[in-house]
């Protein structure tokens, strides 16, 4: 069958935000091979989900059921996804860099003793083998890597999140939705999970906000970070920081922009006192517009910003405050 | 109780090179250290160290062994664990690691742990700061089939029981399994601590152990690359920045508030 298997996750009983995404990088592969994107899903969402998969883009829905996949159990993911690829023999599978999609997508490749890519922004068919090339950021974005596959059963692909946009909804599409009967070996499930507990964080999550204010060493100290919060209030965003920051404990380490920190792509991503450093830069690479207020006209954050101001944040941080918020009033 | 802890580490290139100093061998697809900038201990992996050390702390009879394939090591970069606090090094140096693909990796990591006896728990870092593959840790379990606890921010270790705090975006899972099962950490597990001067004294006294291929039953035939490096290149910066520019720096910022509402960022 060689059809590219998508794992579309699901949030609060809807899908996922990166289930579109999945769907259209499997459309670019699919398209190209004249084969059909396939979306595995569990069956704890609102029936809408399943057709919404098709409307994405998707060819086929798999609809798998138990208890332990709606907990959210890895263990559970790869033993279906183990036994659906038995069933269909994918050609491709992609999952999500998220905390399910990254785990399973990596466990589901080694239990079929396949090649796995992981953290892809991109991907294209090598017109000579018919195989997959990923790209991925290497060396903490300080270069770019391509990979092909030596092998085609399956070829597993983990994305970054928000490196691909979804489809528009296309209510015209046709698919088939089927549910699946399969009987996993309870014995491999080793995991159990006790509980799930959401910490009240205030405002919007970092992964969700769609701008963030960052703040850097440049800031000298962690006062400023509440003039950072304001500018981010306007914009119902969040604020978050660069490594030095929260190793110097001005900031909470939940906060970390970075290679070792959070990976974000907001819409709007603004650095304030952030020289743009190779290790920073790998978290926020993907966000769609980089603003940078930045005293050294050098700094590196000016590569990469689409448009800045050269000088002393103290004065210009205020001003834009104010003027941004007047902007959004009127 | 006797408890036995392997955490694995790799050697990186430091991550705070800065990309100036960054430069790639066309020839061999590989990254050119920076002169004078030594390699360090992947950041996750201290993390992994640190996990191993606060158990320590709490179980006192526990031996924490530390594994490291690669080549090229730099014994005062490699040993850092020790002088941590870590009992025990193992590293397996073969040249032929330069080129190995992360599923070899997997491969040979799983051959030693497995020649170490009784091991209760395998710590990994999540990922590593060079080639970010962040599956090897996966796929030691799924060769060793063994559980696998993912990103722990806290770890409890019962008799033939481990629970951790496993992060996720908007909070914690709290996951159970049986023992021997493998564990991977980020920053959140905590600091890695600083070696104390009792510490290096003790490190500088410990030869690390070394095995060869041979030593861990693994031929190079039998490590079969499943993907192939094509291309490896610096990253092409497309962005231009436009700068903003006032009558004075509170001027500027007023001006890109404009621009931002102007280009229909905001």
């Amino acid at each position: 069958m060689s059809d590219i298997l998508v794992l579309a996750e699901t949030e609060n009983n809807y899908l996922h935000s990166t289930a579109g995404e999945l769907i259209a990088a499997g459309r670019k592969l699919a398209d190209e091979l004249g084969n059909q994107v396939c979306a595995v899903i569990t069956d704890d969402v609102d029936e809408s989900s399943f057709k919404n998969l098709i409307h994405l883009g998707a060819d086929k829905v798999y609809v798998i059921s138990h208890a332990e996949l709606s907990k959210g159990n890895i263990d559970a993911f790869v033993s279906y996804l183990e036994q659906i690829c038995i069933q269909i023999n994918p050609n491709v599978i992609l999952t999500s860099r998220t905390y399910m999609g990254r785990n399973i997508g990596a466990r589901i490749a080694y239990r079929l003793e396949s090649g796995v890519a992981q953290d892809c922004i991109d991907v294209e068919i090598d017109k000579n083998s018919s195989r997959v090339i990923a790209t991925r950021p290497v060396y903490g974005g300080n270069a770019v890597a391509r990979f092909t596959f030596n092998q085609d059963d399956p070829q597993v692909i983990i994305l970054r999140v928000k490196s691909f946009d979804s489809n528009e909804i296309d209510t015209t599409r046709n698919g088939s939705i089927e549910k699946l009967n399969i009987s996993i070996d309870n014995d491999a499930i080793k995991l159990k999970l006790i509980e799930t507990v959401k910490e009240e964080s205030e405002g919007i999550r970092l992964e969700d906000a769609p701008v963030i204010v960052a703040g850097g060493r440049g800031l000298g100290g962690p006062e400023p970070f509440k003039q950072l919060e304001e500018l981010a209030n306007i914009f119902d965003g969040a604020v978050g920081a660069s490594r030095a920051v929260c190793d110097a404990g001005w900031m909470d380490h939940a906060f970390q922009i970075g290679l070792t920190g959070k990976q974000v792509a907001p819409d709007v991503y603004i650095t304030v006192g952030i020289s743009g450093a190779s290790q920073h830069m790998a978290g926020c690479l993907g966000s769609r517009n980089i603003i940078a207020i930045n005293n050294d006209a050098d700094a590196n954050i000016f590569k990469d910003a689409s448009y800045g101001v050269v000088g002393d944040w103290e004065k210009v941080l205020p001003s834009f405050t104010e003027a941004v918020r007047d902007l959004l009033k009127s | 109780m006797s408890f036995n802890i392997v955490v694995c580490v790799k050697q990186v290139v430091d991550p705070d090179t800065p990309s100036a100093a960054f430069n790639i061998n066309q020839d061999k697809l590989s990254v050119i250290p920076a002169d004078g900038i030594p390699p360090v201990v992947n950041g996750y992996c201290e993390n992994a160290v640190e996990a191993a050390l606060k158990i320590k702390d709490s179980i006192p009879d526990t031996t924490v062994t530390v594994v490291s394939i690669g080549t090229n090591f730099i014994m005062d970069v490699i040993k850092k664990p020790l002088s941590m606090g870590a009992d025990k090094m193992i590293l397996v140096d073969d040249p032929n690691l330069e080129s190995l693909d992360p599923f070899s990796t997997t491969k040979i990591l799983s051959s030693v742990i497995s020649k170490i006896s009784d091991y209760d728990l395998i710590i990994c870092g999540q990922h590593a700061s060079d080639w970010d593959n962040a599956h090897v840790p996966m796929g030691i379990s799924e060769t060793l089939n063994i559980p696998c606890l993912n990103s722990a921010r806290e770890i409890d270790i019962k008799p033939n029981e481990i629970t951790i705090k496993s992060s996720i975006p908007d909070g914690y899972i709290t996951l159970k399994s049986s023992l021997p099962a493998l564990v991977t950490v980020s920053n959140e597990i905590g600091e890695p601590r600083y070696p104390t001067l009792k510490g290096i004294m003790q490190a500088s006294r410990k030869t690390p152990e070394k095995l060869s291929f041979e030593n861990i039953d693994i031929k190079i035939s039998d490590l079969s690359p499943k993907m192939t490096l094509v291309d490896l290149a610096l990253p092409v910066s497309n962005s231009k920045c436009e700068i903003l520019e006032g009558e004075d720096d509170a001027d500027s910022g007023k001006l890109l508030a404009l621009k931002l509402r102007e280009s229909k960022i905001i």
